[in-house]
């Protein structure tokens, strides 16, 4: 029961904190803080799959979860590579 | 011999002369005369019965679905056509080995010969229509390599261009007769269309069906007005057009219009169409004829008129007629082979074949004389040669013709033909054997060497003996061919020298009397024709083919214009095109399903979507920008996929979005950072609205799918149902891919294995050429910041990788029951590898990179293809899978399925492809001084005196 409402609540959090990311990369100075947005939005998508999977019951959505926990950041360090360095494979 | 091997035998021995060639001159010869010798023994195995009246057959179901079979079969026409073929070509090889000299590539001469005489016996052994239509359309491409076969001589190119597009329009036109004729009889099997004689002809399809498979004859007959090819044509090798202009290529149309004959034949619109044609022509190239000064082009229209002269028999309709076209047919073959080889030595000896320079070559060339003359003579239609008899017989009938009721039109007209005919055939002999020697021969003018004057000798001799003993020697042949045009109802034939004095004899005497006189008064004569005006044909080709190109250029240059808005708008605009088409024309039936209500966090998920979209369009051409919106894109679709239950998209979407953002950041390293402005005021007006309509467009129709059930049941209960039962696997997805759809995948890793391999191709061309300086002299667009392999990165993606690859075993082994498979699994490995590349650099994770990509995608294909392989030893279908369950203590029961090891392939595949890809774009930014020896620029433990000692330890 109560963890019924804990979920409610962190699901309602971690939403709202998904618009504010979206409003960040909307309005944001320039791609480096749209980047560290983008990557926030990824660590706040991988907490609404695992509450959803809670919600549901089911292991299934752990393994997405883990997926982009493992490899979301891959994205997010070549786009810090190319905005440093330009080349992402040097 | 079978009439399958006897058809394939010319095209299996096509490979030989072009391989011998490395074995000199005589081999390849040898081989190519060699295979058409077996070819012609063949033959003459299935004549005895064929000459009984039986009919020989042989078949092979090729594509019976679509009612295309490899039936052959061998009647009298077919055994008159076959044996020309190769028993002309026999002679046309010999004499090439001497004509051709040492600088053409005779290897290729062969080949193409073998391959267009290969074609040739396909189209007269044929007895599926379609079959047919396949050698036909082979005869216009294999004569077009041998019409061009002198590509440094731009006649020969422009004359192999323009016969292979008449002939190849003609083929066209030709289809579609067909395709109808098929239709009507309900077979496409010749033996069952000349059956059907009275329901063709009572079909309202008839007459298109008529029109267009006699432009398909005409074409390739060259009859007018499609003629003009043919002279053109003559740019080719002497035994070339020696071999397609006497035997070949052009009696094609004749052998078709004779095959058809029985269905086709003894309309009003048969006659009116193809005697006409047959007889304009026969007139008109005759006249043409007399007034070429080239040798060749005198044999050219000649041959027209000769063509016309056949097509008009087979116009008349009547049985007697189709005995004579036929007979004909042999007596042309004859005659015209020897006097294009004569003409092709004289040619070769006097070194021009222009008439205006060449006469007296009587006492020079006395072999050559006698053979032209002889054959010349026939030509004319004198006694006692061959061409005589068939042209008594051919005047005969045009007495017995009437042409819109009138009784003498045709018998004038044929007269007036055998007069220039005649005329031009003495001209052959007075002006290039008689009249005085020229000064511009060459020293010791003379007969050439035996290996050039034997085919010629023995078609003259052919020539005089069948016009001596017509009975004994061609009325057998004659009488089942023509049998075989007619259906039987030429009955017993019986050919004849003398015939008395007849209406017939006597036109020919007016028409040879004539005909000299026409030589005689010749200079006059000349005058007049070159005084007056005449359309020329080539500059009328020209002409039509320019516009075509023009309009071509026209269309494709609007459309095509390097905008890529401007494609973007086209294809839209066609695309809303055929939506609204199919939206007003189609029936929809009013939304039946449910519509479920969101909860806040799906409408928090759209949010973002709509949210991210809008701010793309506003940040659009800020490249990297975009990319970085675009992965708000991905993330949210990928949760969507998660929230409706398919967790298999999901990760697909997850893996295959982190390789696309490397992928593309690989690339925008060489763009500008902003795209150009597309355009502004109206242009951009239109673009946006454009753009609205069609979203708005897609999103109705999803709308408009969403909200209604399928009208027809969906194939996933299908699959649902029998997954576990028939694959063995709980997990749909993942059994659609390797087994219900294995096909499908198999396919899909061949496609990006090549599509991996073609990147890497293009990049070793760009990387040799003159763009490799400049992309090694470029500067970077902004100032370089910070390491370039930093030690957390470094130590991080050490750490990860083997996590990674643990995951992606992980994802890959339990696929075939829960989300996962070798796709994932090796889109996962390879960012795993990706990792290391970008944080130790690409020379330090290369050198450090055992098996080449290449092998790692040729492995995979090769693992899925023998996994699929490996069904046929069980007698089942390829790519069937088997599976089994096994307990080896201790561990729990499990599964071992085939289709695991296909998916390994594809795993494989995968993993090869990206890396090969991604691999090949990062050599692109490589610059000389990018040589990185250690995994990280700067290690707190490392010293410069036991650096190798720390390279060992990692």
């Amino acid at each position: 029961m109560i963890i019924e409402y804990a979920i409610y609540f962190a699901a309602f959090c971690f939403g709202s904190s998904l618009l504010m990311n979206l409003w960040k990369i909307v309005s944001a100075e320039g791609v480096g803080d749209r980047v560290l947005a983008l990557d926030t939005m990824v660590i706040n998508a991988i907490a609404l799959m695992v509450l959803f999977g809670m919600w549901k019951g089911t292991e299934i959505y752990f393994e997405a979860a883990m997926l982009i926990a493992m490899l979301g950041f891959v994205s997010t360090v070549a786009y810090a590579r190319f905005m440093l360095r330009g080349n992402i494979i040097e | 011999m079978s009439l399958i091997l006897l058809a394939a035998l010319p095209f299996l021995g096509a490979v030989f002369p072009a391989l011998l060639i490395r074995a000199g001159r005589d081999a390849s010869s040898g081989a190519a005369g060699m295979v058409t010798l077996i070819a012609f023994v063949g033959l003459m195995t299935n004549a005895p019965a064929v000459m009984r009246g039986e009919v020989v057959t042989a078949q092979l179901s090729w594509l019976p679905s679509l009612g295309l079979n490899a039936h052959f079969f061998l009647d009298g026409l077919g055994l008159l056509f076959a044996g020309l073929i190769l028993g002309i070509g026999l002679l046309i090889i010999l004499y090439a080995r001497y004509y051709l000299s040492r600088e053409d590539p005779m290897g290729q001469f062969y080949t193409y010969l073998l391959l267009f005489q290969g074609a040739m016996v396909g189209i007269v052994l044929s007895d599926n229509i379609l079959l047919l239509l396949v050698f036909w359309e082979l005869t216009s491409l294999s004569s077009f390599l041998l019409i061009g076969y002198w590509r440094h001589l731009p006649e020969g190119r422009q004359g192999a261009r323009m016969a292979l597009t008449v002939t190849g329009a003609g083929g066209l036109a030709m289809i579609g007769g067909m395709l109808i004729l098929g239709n009507i009889a309900g077979s496409y099997d010749l033996s069952v269309i000349l059956t059907q004689k009275d329901a063709i002809q009572a079909s309202p399809m008839y007459i298109p069906a008529l029109i267009l498979i006699l432009l398909g004859a005409f074409t390739k007959s060259a009859q007018f007005p499609f003629h003009f090819w043919l002279p053109h044509a003559m740019a080719a090798p002497t035994p070339v057009s020696a071999y397609l202009h006497s035997a070949t290529m052009v009696k094609a149309g004749l052998f078709l219009m004779a095959r058809m004959w029985p269905v086709l034949a003894g309309t009003d619109a048969w006659f009116y169409i193809v005697a006409t044609t047959g007889l304009v022509t026969m007139v008109t190239a005759a006249v043409i004829a007399l007034f070429k000064d080239d040798l060749k082009a005198l044999l050219a229209f000649s041959t027209v008129s000769h063509l016309g002269l056949i097509t008009m028999l087979l116009g008349f309709g009547t049985p007697y007629a189709a005995v004579a076209a036929v007979f004909h047919i042999i007596n042309h073959a004859t005659f015209k082979a020897a006097l294009f080889m004569s003409a092709g030595i004289i040619d070769h000896e006097a070194g021009t074949r222009d008439i205006k320079q060449l006469g007296g070559l009587r006492t020079l060339m006395p072999l050559t004389f006698v053979m032209s003359t002889i054959a010349s003579l026939s030509m004319a239609g004198l006694p006692p040669f061959n061409g005589f008899i068939s042209k008594e017989m051919m005047l005969e009938q045009t007495l017995h013709t009437e042409w819109y009721s009138n009784p003498w039109i045709v018998a004038v007209l044929a007269t007036v033909g055998a007069m220039f005919s005649a005329a031009y055939s003495f001209r052959y002999i007075a002006h290039v054997f008689l009249g005085p020697k020229r000064e511009s021969y060459p020293h010791s003018l003379h007969d050439p060497v035996p290996g050039l004057w034997l085919s010629p000798a023995f078609l003259v001799t052919l020539v005089v003996v069948i016009g001596l003993f017509p009975a004994t020697l061609a009325e057998g042949i004659v009488d089942v061919a023509a049998g075989a045009v007619t259906g039987g109802a030429s009955g017993h034939v019986h050919l004849k020298l003398w015939h008395g004095i007849n209406a017939p004899l006597m036109m020919s005497i007016v028409a040879i009397l004539v005909g000299l006189l026409l030589i005689w008064t010749y200079a006059r004569i000349r005058g007049v024709w070159d005084a007056a005006r005449r359309p020329e044909a080539k500059t009328m080709f020209d002409a039509v083919v320019r516009a075509l190109t023009g309009l071509s250029r026209a269309v494709t240059d609007t459309l095509h214009d390097g905008t890529v808005t401007r494609y973007a708008a086209i294809f839209l605009l066609f695309t809303l095109g055929l939506g609204w088409l199919a939206w007003s024309g189609g029936a929809t039936a009013a939304p039946d399903r449910v519509l479920l209500m969101g909860n806040s966090l799906t409408i928090v998920g759209w949010f973002c979507l709509v949210g991210s979209t809008a701010c793309l369009v506003a940040f659009h051409r800020n490249r990297l920008m975009a990319l970085v919106i675009l992965g708000v894109v991905g993330l949210m679709i990928s949760m969507m996929f998660n929230y409706l239950s398919a967790p298999d998209l999901a990760l697909t979407q997850l893996s295959v979005e982190v390789v696309t953002i490397i992928l593309l950041l690989l690339a925008l390293n060489f763009m500008p950072r902003e795209t150009p402005a597309e355009g502004a005021g109206l242009r951009q007006v239109r673009n946006v609205g454009l753009a609205a309509v069609g979203g708005l467009g897609v999103g109705g129709l999803m709308y408009a799918i969403l909200s209604r059930n399928p009208v027809m049941e969906s194939i996933s209960q299908y699959h649902l149902d029998n997954s576990y039962s028939g694959g063995g696997g709980t997990n749909v997805v993942n059994v659609i891919l390797v087994d219900f759809r294995g096909y499908d995948t198999f396919g899909e890793i061949i496609v990006l294995g090549i599509a991996a391999i073609v990147i890497f191709a293009i990049t070793e061309a760009i990387l040799d050429g003159p763009v490799r300086a400049r992309l090694l002299n470029r500067k970077p667009p902004e100032p370089r910041a910070g390491d370039t392999h930093p030690l957390m990165m470094v130590v991080a993606t050490r750490v990860m990788m083997p996590i990674a690859l643990m995951v992606a075993a992980y994802i890959f082994f339990r696929g075939h029951n829960l989300p996962g498979g070798g796709f994932i699994a090796g889109l996962v490995a390879a960012i795993a590898v990706i990792m290391q590349y970008m944080a130790s650099g690409f020379s330090w994770a290369a050198a450090r990179q055992r098996f080449p990509y290449h092998g790692i995608i040729g492995s995979g294909v090769l693992i899925a293809a023998v996994t699929g392989l490996g069904a046929w030893f069980n007698d089942l279908p390829f790519l069937t899978s088997a599976f089994g369950y096994v307990t080896i203590p201790p561990l729990e029961k499990f599964e071992l399925a085939t289709a695991a090891l296909f998916d390994l392939g594809v795993f494989l595949a995968v993993v090869g492809a990206v890396m090969l890809a991604l691999e090949s774009l990062s050599r692109y930014a490589w610059q000389p001084g990018m040589v990185s020896e250690y995994p990280m620029d700067i290690n707190p433990v490392r010293d410069d005196g036991d650096a190798e000692e720390q390279e060992g330890a990692q």
